[in-house]
């Protein structure tokens, strides 16, 4: 069955063609990157309107490059939760009216679990990831660790308490003069630094899954605004150990603390380099199977949209013409025992 | 107007005046929190969460703009406008319905968006002193209600 994903919550307009849940036959994603880069930011009255004037041309490629017509989709599956309101209802608004004239069921779709299923899209031949697992999700949005037992059933183990990841990397690059995107900015500078030329803060947080980069941030800042700043290369490379020299460790701990056999990845600051080649390296040292998701899966797109609406829709679960939008909801509680 | 200064010298005592703050709040108040990058905004506004008796985790809403925190004494409204570029912006992501809903409306870098928030308002400025974790922190009670309460608040024991 083909299932049409939508994706509108924040600043990619996103339609994609998806058969079974694994197997991508379009997956378009218009990026406002540019409109955003010369702000520094996304700038959500922008971000709203230019959904609006792009998800007609975004879905008609969709299916185009598919090969199908309106009358191949059996299922449409849209971002709902979390996200801006204004941008989150241009496509649950788009998907209503496409549910209800094909009269084809409608899912609505949590964007983070989403980010967790773009694990079991397909490249080739591979088998989906089997459960239990844990899984980090590292976005400009998010840096959260959750036990995955199975399909839709998720134990929160810990998050950030101030700063998600790659808005460190966003707010760091702007305080080192790089551009925005900030992850990819610090990347590139990064590779002709060195990650141990400047010492910068990792909080570990002991005895927590918990994360937290405004100690990290405030002390780039008093660097990089200080009488003799390091070069931009150096403090780039060694803020990006310092990321992922966290990230890493406390998720390798996590898997530990609760006996997961294998590791997801996922979120846009998944498609860093140097995070997936030490991730990778500490779970073949701990012979922990990693799975992340290629670059383009990692980034906001419908077709992990699509894939995560087919199996909630698999399961029984699908939602009528009065589906909601929501800012803010957690994917999922925390373990029952702590607080 | 009337004007309090405090020095926090950990992010304990932030969190501290903060709570003291949030014994204030009423739903339909706005708060402005401004600050450099690193000041501990955030932090001023965990502290706010708490004090509301909010327990679930009180993070930056930089990319998602609006954090709704409820389960405590009233809501809590985290708005983050750095990413806005011009005061009018502040409409789109819903400012009014937020202000309407019964809750308080605490504002991150809240000077980008300051001629469109009212007149009757509490603005928090955090600076950094003494190194690594000491705070000035300055209350600005704009309006009867905040200069009344902020007098009585000046009035009482430094934190």
């Amino acid at each position: 069955m083909n299932v049409l994903g939508i994706e509108t919550s924040c600043d990619e307009t996103a339609c994609a063609v998806v058969a079974d849940g694994r197997r991508i036959r379009s997956n378009v994603i218009a990026s406002q990157m540019a409109e955003h880069a010369r702000y520094g930011g996304v700038v959500p009255e922008v971000a709203s309107r230019r959904h609006v004037e792009q998800i007609n041309v975004v879905l008609k490629r969709a299916l185009d490059d598919a090969g199908i017509g309106f009358d191949g989709i059996g299922l449409v599956a849209v971002t709902n939760r979390p996200g801006l309101l204004g941008a989150l209802l241009v496509g649950v608004s788009a998907a209503k009216a496409l549910a209800l004239a094909l009269d084809v069921p409608l899912v609505g779709v949590h964007h983070i679990e989403a980010h967790l299923y773009a694990n079991f899209i397909s490249e080739g031949a591979s088998s989906p990831p089997d459960f239990p697992a844990v899984a980090l999700v590292v976005s400009g949005g998010h840096t959260d660790l959750f036990h995955v037992r199975g399909h839709g059933d998720y134990v929160l183990l810990g998050r950030t308490r101030d700063d998600a990841a790659g808005e460190a990397f966003d707010k760091c690059a702007r305080l080192m003069g790089l551009a925005y995107p900030g992850g990819p900015a610090i990347e590139q500078a990064a590779r002709e630094g060195d990650p141990a030329a400047v010492p910068l803060p990792r909080a570990w947080l002991p005895g927590t899954h918990e994360f937290s980069f405004s100690g990290l941030k405030t002390a780039v800042r008093r660097l990089a605004q200080g009488e003799t700043p390091p070069p931009t290369a150096d403090l780039a490379a060694s803020f990006q150990e310092a990321v992922v020299d966290v990230l890493v460790g406390k998720t390798l701990a996590a898997a530990r603390a609760v006996g997961a056999p294998r590791v997801f990845l996922a979120g846009g600051v998944a498609a860093n380099g140097r995070l997936r080649a030490r991730m990778q390296a500490a779970c073949d040292e701990a012979g922990l199977p990693l799975f992340y998701p290629p670059p383009i899966l990692c980034t906001d797109n419908a077709a992990m949209i699509a894939a995560t609406g087919y199996f909630h829709w698999q399961a029984g679960h699908v939602d009528g013409l009065d589906l909601d939008t929501i800012a803010s909801e957690p994917l999922a509680a925390g373990p029952a025992a702590s607080s | 107007m009337v004007t309090v200064v405090r020095h926090a010298r950990s992010v304990e005592e932030t969190h501290a005046l903060a709570r003291r703050v949030a014994d204030l709040l009423r739903p339909g108040d706005v708060l402005g929190v401004h600050g450099d990058l690193g000041a501990g905004k955030t932090a001023f506004v965990q502290g706010l969460a708490r004090g509301l008796g909010v327990t679930g985790p009180v993070s930056s809403p930089t990319f998602t703009l609006i954090h709704e925190h409820e389960g405590g004494r009233i809501p809590l409204f985290h708005l983050d406008v750095y990413r806005l570029q011009k005061p009018d912006d502040l409409a789109d992501i819903g400012f009014d319905d937020y202000v309407a809903a019964g809750g308080a409306v605490v504002i991150e870098w809240a000077e980008r968006v300051a001629p469109l928030l009212p007149d009757e308002r509490l603005d928090i400025s955090l600076e950094e002193i003494d190194g690594q974790e000491g705070r000035r922190i300055e209350l600005v009670g704009r309006g009867p209600r905040w200069e009344t309460a902020l007098a009585q608040q000046g009035a009482a024991p430094a934190c």
